[in-house]
C-alpha cells in the first residue's frame, strides 16, 4: 500500500510543527525553573542576611543597656556627690548668713560710735548697742575717776535704786575687772538669777585705750527672750572695749576743749573791749 | 523688678540704720527712715507704702498706738505691720499681735530671721 506522498509530507510538516512548539515549550520550561532557581537563592541569601541582622541587633541591645546601666550607676554617684555637696553649701549659706548678720551688727555699731562728737550722744549709742544689738535689760556705764579711783555710773538703763552709784577700783568683780583691765563673764546660765545682784555681773567689759582703762560696761540681767549670749555678742564686748571707749574719750576731750575754747574766747572778747 | 517700700519707725539711729541695712537686701527696696509715731503718720500721708517695721518704745508716740492708729484708717489699713522691739514677753506680742501687727520680732533681731518674714509677707517666697 502506498501513500501519498503529499499527505506524508504534510504529516511531516505537522510532526515538525508539533514538536518545534515542545522545544519553546521546553525552552520556557527552562527558563522559568532558571527563574525560580534564581528567586531561590535570591531568598535564600535575604534569609542568611536577616538572621545576621538579628544577631548584630540582639549583640548591640546587650551592649546598650550595659552601657546606659554604666551611665545609671555613674550618674548615682554624681548625684550623691551633687547632694553631699548641696549639703555643703547649705551650711555654709548658713554659716555666711550668719557672719554677715554679724558684721552688720558690727559695722551699724562701730558707725554710730564714731558718728558723733557729743560725749551724751556717745553714751547713748552705747545703751542703744547693748539694749538692742547684745540684749541687755539692766546694764550701765561707769567712768572712772582718775582723782578718787572711783568707778562712777555716767548711763544706765534699767537699774533699781539699790545699784551702787560708784565703786573704788579694785573692789568687788567689778573694780577688780576695771583694775586688772581684763572682762569678766559670769560662768553658767545667764538667765539663772534669784533677782538682779547688783555685787554679781553677768559681765563687765572694761573700756581700755591701749591698756589705759577708763570705765567699765556692766550687764546685770538680760531681755526676758535673750537665752544666751552668741559668738557675736562676744565680738560686740571686744569691739565695744576698744570702740566705745575712744568714742567716749574723745567726745569727753571735745566737749572739755569746746568749754575752754569758749571761756579763751569770753575772755579775748572782755580783754577786747577794755 | 517690683518696688518694694518699707517704713521703718526707730527712735534709735542704731536700730534704724541695721534694719534698714537688713531692709536693702531684698531687691527693689526704697526705705523711709521715722522717730516716732507721729512722724510715721506724717510719712504716711506723704508716701505709699508696702511695709511698715516699728519699734514700740518711742517718744511722743509710742509703737502700738502707731499699729492702732493705721489699722483704725481706711486709707493705710491693709499695709503689712511689723512689730520689732525689745519687749519679748508672751503678753507683748500678744498684744502687739491683736492690735493688727501681722508679725511680731523681738529685739536682738537676726537679719536672715527679720528678711524671712518679711518676704514671707510681702509674698516673695
Amino acid at each position: 500500500m502506498e501513500k501519498d506522498p503529499a499527505l506524508i509530507s504534510k504529516k511531516v510538516e505537522e510532526f515538525l510543527q508539533v514538536f518545534k512548539k515542545g522545544e519553546e515549550f521546553t525552552q520556557e520550561l527552562l527558563k522559568e525553573n532558571e527563574k525560580l532557581r534564581y528567586r531561590i537563592a535570591q531568598l535564600e541569601e535575604m534569609t542568611k542576611f536577616t538572621d545576621r541582622e538579628g544577631s548584630f541587633r540582639s549583640h548591640s541591645l546587650e551592649e546598650r543597656i550595659k552601657f546606659l546601666e554604666d551611665e545609671n550607676r555613674q550618674l548615682i554617684d554624681r548625684y550623691h556627690v551633687v547632694e553631699e555637696e548641696n549639703k555643703d553649701f547649705a551650711n555654709r549659706y548658713i554659716e555666711v548668713e550668719a557672719e554677715n548678720n554679724n558684721l552688720a551688727n558690727l559695722y551699724v555699731a562701730s558707725y554710730q560710735l564714731h558718728s558723733t562728737l557729743d560725749f551724751s550722744e556717745c553714751l547713748k549709742i552705747i545703751l542703744e548697742i547693748v539694749m538692742n544689738l547684745i540684749g541687755a535689760e539692766e546694764f550701765s556705764i561707769m567712768m572712772l575717776d582718775e582723782k578718787t579711783n572711783e568707778l562712777t555710773i555716767v548711763a544706765q538703763e534699767g537699774m533699781g535704786p539699790e545699784a551702787r552709784a560708784s565703786i573704788k577700783l579694785g573692789a568687788g568683780i567689778i573694780g577688780s575687772a576695771a583694775k586688772a583691765g581684763e572682762s569678766f563673764y559670769r560662768t553658767g546660765d545667764p538667765k539663772d538669777l534669784k533677782g538682779v545682784d547688783y555685787l554679781h555681773p553677768l559681765v563687765v567689759i572694761p573700756l581700755k585705750i591701749k591698756e589705759h582703762v577708763i570705765g567699765v560696761i556692766v550687764i546685770y540681767k538680760l531681755l526676758v527672750q535673750k537665752e544666751a549670749f552668741t559668738p557675736v555678742d562676744y565680738e560686740l564686748f571686744t569691739m565695744l572695749a576698744g570702740h566705745a571707749a575712744t568714742a567716749l574719750f574723745s567726745s569727753k576731750l571735745y566737749s572739755q576743749s569746746e568749754r575752754k575754747l569758749t571761756t579763751i574766747q569770753s575772755f579775748l572778747d572782755l580783754l577786747k573791749d577794755k | 523688678m517690683p518696688e518694694h517700700n518699707f517704713l521703718v519707725v526707730e527712735d534709735s539711729p542704731t536700730m534704724r540704720q541695721l534694719i534698714s541695712f537688713a531692709l536693702k537686701r531684698i531687691p527693689g527696696s526704697k526705705i523711709v527712715e521715722a522717730n516716732d509715731g507721729i512722724d510715721a503718720l506724717k510719712k504716711l500721708s506723704t508716701h505709699k507704702f508696702d511695709m511698715i517695721l516699728t519699734d514700740i518704745n518711742m517718744p511722743i508716740m509710742d509703737g502700738l498706738k502707731l499699729v492702732s492708729m493705721v489699722r483704725n484708717d481706711p486709707a493705710h489699713k491693709a499695709i503689712p505691720i511689723i512689730i520689732i522691739t525689745t519687749e519679748g514677753a508672751d503678753e507683748d506680742r500678744k498684744r502687739g499681735l491683736a492690735l493688727g501687727a501681722n508679725a511680731y520680732v523681738p529685739k536682738p533681731i537676726q537679719t536672715a530671721d527679720l528678711l524671712s518674714i518679711v518676704n514671707q509677707i510681702l509674698g516673695n517666697k
